[in-house]
């Protein structure tokens, strides 16, 4: 009995001076920076590039861009340690130039594998996120509810070699959207940006390159796509499987 | 953008406490007596608040002062007209001519605009072209405008400050009797934060409070729907119950233009013939409607939306069936969409004594 108290005892020891060794260490704690770039198969795009007619994709339709914004939430830090979910969105609004944001929340240092979820998932779609309804990034209820991931507009040369709108829109496919709503599958998607060295306050740029989302594995004929896609669930799951290759990891500063 | 607006409310926070601190610390000279404005919980329910610069929080004085400012024919040159002459409350702020008369019997090229829930305006761009930053830097251009007011300031000043009333009366707002051209337009706008209009039936309809007809949800489900109206990317729904995204769009009335809108004052050629989208609420009050009050009725705007466009290279890519004119809506769903429209309209807000002269 007694040996078993003893035993207890310094368990308990060893126990709290490891929570003291944590307090005692005082890692050093360092902010993030996440900064969006954004790039046309390489050639950088900001809203200066917006709307001239100058952009061909995949499919050999020549387009513009004319806005261009999206959700992105959920920022994890994960190594074989320990996992850091930072549950934070934010609006990248191209247009406005309002392209990076540093979350409050601090990290300690460290390799961390980061990544990302581009749009909300399904919990957080489901909040009433005031910031977004301020911003109309909301999808009506009878849409199926919840908030834009992306809402990416311009013209492009159609067959008939007019000038036409597309909406690239994506959103949480919805079948029978209502009052009974189905969701054939998830399209919100984690992006991983692979492992980053954070030894101070760090600044990661993300690059979306904007013509993937026309390229694969789907070819996307604008033609055929182009407005009213919000209550076509499948192309909701297309733009879902085009986005996988989207985003990359730029220069970590 | 969220940073922005956040920085801007705590610096309000500072603003108060330092008017608190006073107020507490010095009996001697009168106080303005902070008066918050008081937010309707449809609104902060579902969006942010609203922007009150830190340098002109909102006053039981400087409110009153603006409202007799507002409706005062003192500040136009011949003394005939007031701001309320093309803002009158019974057309919720706005007038009924296609476009505005100023004080010389001439008319301007706008439509005047009517006036509610302008602190929700998070970008603060004023005007059918976005041209004033402020509501203070909004109110000094009507007095001065030929076709409007046609003072000029250094008289205006010089009336209210030769006034039996005014020097009192902006020395209870602002500690000074001593009246400026900034402090005038500060009292204006604080009264002009004050016109809050969030009581439709529709609102009602949100609170439990009323119930729509058959008619009428089915037109909430046209502007809402994608492939129908899909009026909600620009004007706003039910989660943002301000009826506008504030944002400058070509919504398609012409294909060559004689205003050229927010391309005048941002001078980029594809800014051409964009306008702010204006608010459907209370568009019972308010026609004629758009910049130049082209359109008298709702049926002749809903025509233009389902078979009326007109392309341009400035068009909104939101808009749909261009080639055919429209959304190509049956004359049924036209009804429906309308019913729906007029649910939006608020007659508390027209009726409010606080907002009548
Ligand atoms: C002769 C008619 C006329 C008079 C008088 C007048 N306005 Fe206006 N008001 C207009 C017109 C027309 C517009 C739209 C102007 C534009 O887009 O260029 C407007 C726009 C506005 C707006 C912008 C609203 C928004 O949502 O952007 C405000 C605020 C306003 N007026 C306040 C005032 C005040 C305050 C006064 C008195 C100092 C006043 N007006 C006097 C005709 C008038
Ligand atoms: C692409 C954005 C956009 C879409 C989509 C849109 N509007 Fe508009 N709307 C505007 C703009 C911008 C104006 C002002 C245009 C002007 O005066 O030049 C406007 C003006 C109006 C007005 C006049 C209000 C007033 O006070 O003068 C009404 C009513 C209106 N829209 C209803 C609708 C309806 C109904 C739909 C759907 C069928 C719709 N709008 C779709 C942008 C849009």
């Amino acid at each position: 009995m007694k040996k078993k108290l003893a035993l207890l005892g310094l368990v308990v020891l060893v126990l709290y001076s490891c929570g003291e060794d944590n307090d005692d260490n005082q890692e050093p704690q360092v902010f993030t920076t996440f900064e969006f770039t954004h790039n046309w198969d390489g050639a950088l795009i900001t809203s200066i590039n917006f709307n001239a007619i100058q952009y061909t994709n995949e499919n050999g339709d020549l387009l513009s861009i004319e806005r261009l914004r999206y959700v992105v939430s959920d920022i994890i830090f994960s190594n074989e340690e320990r996992t850091f979910e930072l549950d934070i969105y934010n609006l990248i609004d191209v247009t406005n130039n309002d392209m990076s944001f540093t979350p409050q929340e601090s990290i300690p240092t460290g390799t961390y594998n980061v990544s990302f979820t581009f749009g909300l998932d399904n919990e957080d779609n489901s909040e009433n996120l005031i910031d977004l309804n301020s911003e109309s990034f909301n999808v009506p209820d009878n849409l199926g509810g919840g908030y834009h991931y992306m809402q990416l507009d311009g013209k492009f040369i159609n067959s008939s070699m007019e000038e036409q709108g597309y909406n690239y829109h994506a959103i949480r496919a919805v079948e029978n959207p209502g009052p009974n709503p189905t969701f054939p599958q998830d399209t919100f998607f984690n992006v991983d940006l692979g492992n980053i060295v954070i030894n101070d306050n760090v600044e990661v740029e993300v690059e979306m390159n904007i013509a993937e989302w026309f390229k694969t594995p789907n070819l996307w004929d604008l033609n055929e796509l182009n407005q009213m896609l919000m209550p076509n669930a499948s192309a909701q799951i297309l733009m879902y499987q085009n986005g996988q290759n989207v985003f990359r990891l730029g220069d970590v500063n | 953008m969220l940073t922005n607006k956040g920085t801007r409310h705590i610096i309000f926070f500072f603003g108060l406490l330092i008017l608190n601190y006073n107020c507490s610390s010095d009996d001697s000279t009168h106080v303005p007596k902070l008066q918050p404005l008081v937010i309707p919980e449809i609104f902060s329910d579902n969006i942010i608040d609203p922007i009150i610069p830190s340098d002109n929080p909102q006053t039981t004085e400087g409110i009153a002062l603006g409202k007799r400012l507002f409706f005062d024919n003192i500040l136009s040159a011949n003394g005939t007209k007031s701001c309320a002459s093309c803002h009158s409350p019974q057309s919720a702020f706005t007038d009924n001519a296609p476009t505005s008369v100023g004080i010389d019997g001439i008319a301007g090229t706008r439509n005047s605009m009517p006036l509610f829930n302008m602190a929700w305006n998070y970008n603060e761009r004023f005007n059918w072209d976005g041209k004033a930053l402020s509501l203070e830097s909004q109110a000094i251009e009507p007095v001065e405008n030929p076709i409007e007011l046609h003072s000029d300031w250094d008289n205006v000043v010089a009336r209210l400050q030769a006034h039996p009333d005014y020097p009192e009366l902006f020395d209870l707002a602002f500690n000074t009797s001593t009246i400026t051209k900034e402090l005038t337009t500060k009292a204006i706008a604080q009264f002009e934060r004050t016109l809050i209009s969030a009581n439709s039936k529709f609102d009602n309809y949100l609170r439990d409070q009323a119930v729509l007809s058959p008619q009428e949800i089915n037109g909430l489900d046209i502007f809402l729907r994608e492939d129908k109206g899909d009026c909600f990317h620009c004007h706003g729904n039910p989660n943002n119950p301000l009826w506008t995204d504030n944002d400058f769009h070509n919504n398609g009335l012409d294909s060559q233009f004689t205003d050229l809108g927010l391309g005048a004052v941002t001078g980029d050629p594809s800014d051409n013939g964009k306008f702010r989208s204006p608010s459907l609420r209370n568009l019972a009050y308010s026609a004629p409607y758009m910049h130049d009050g082209r359109f008298s009725t709702l049926e002749e705007v809903i025509n233009h939306y389902s078979e009326g466009l007109q392309n341009s290279p400035t068009i909104d890519p939101l808009m749909k069936k261009v080639d055919e004119g429209g959304v190509q809506l049956t004359d049924q769903e036209k009804a429906d969409l309308k019913a729906f429209l007029l649910t939006l309209t608020d007659p508390s807000f027209i009726a409010n004594p606080d907002f009548q002269n």
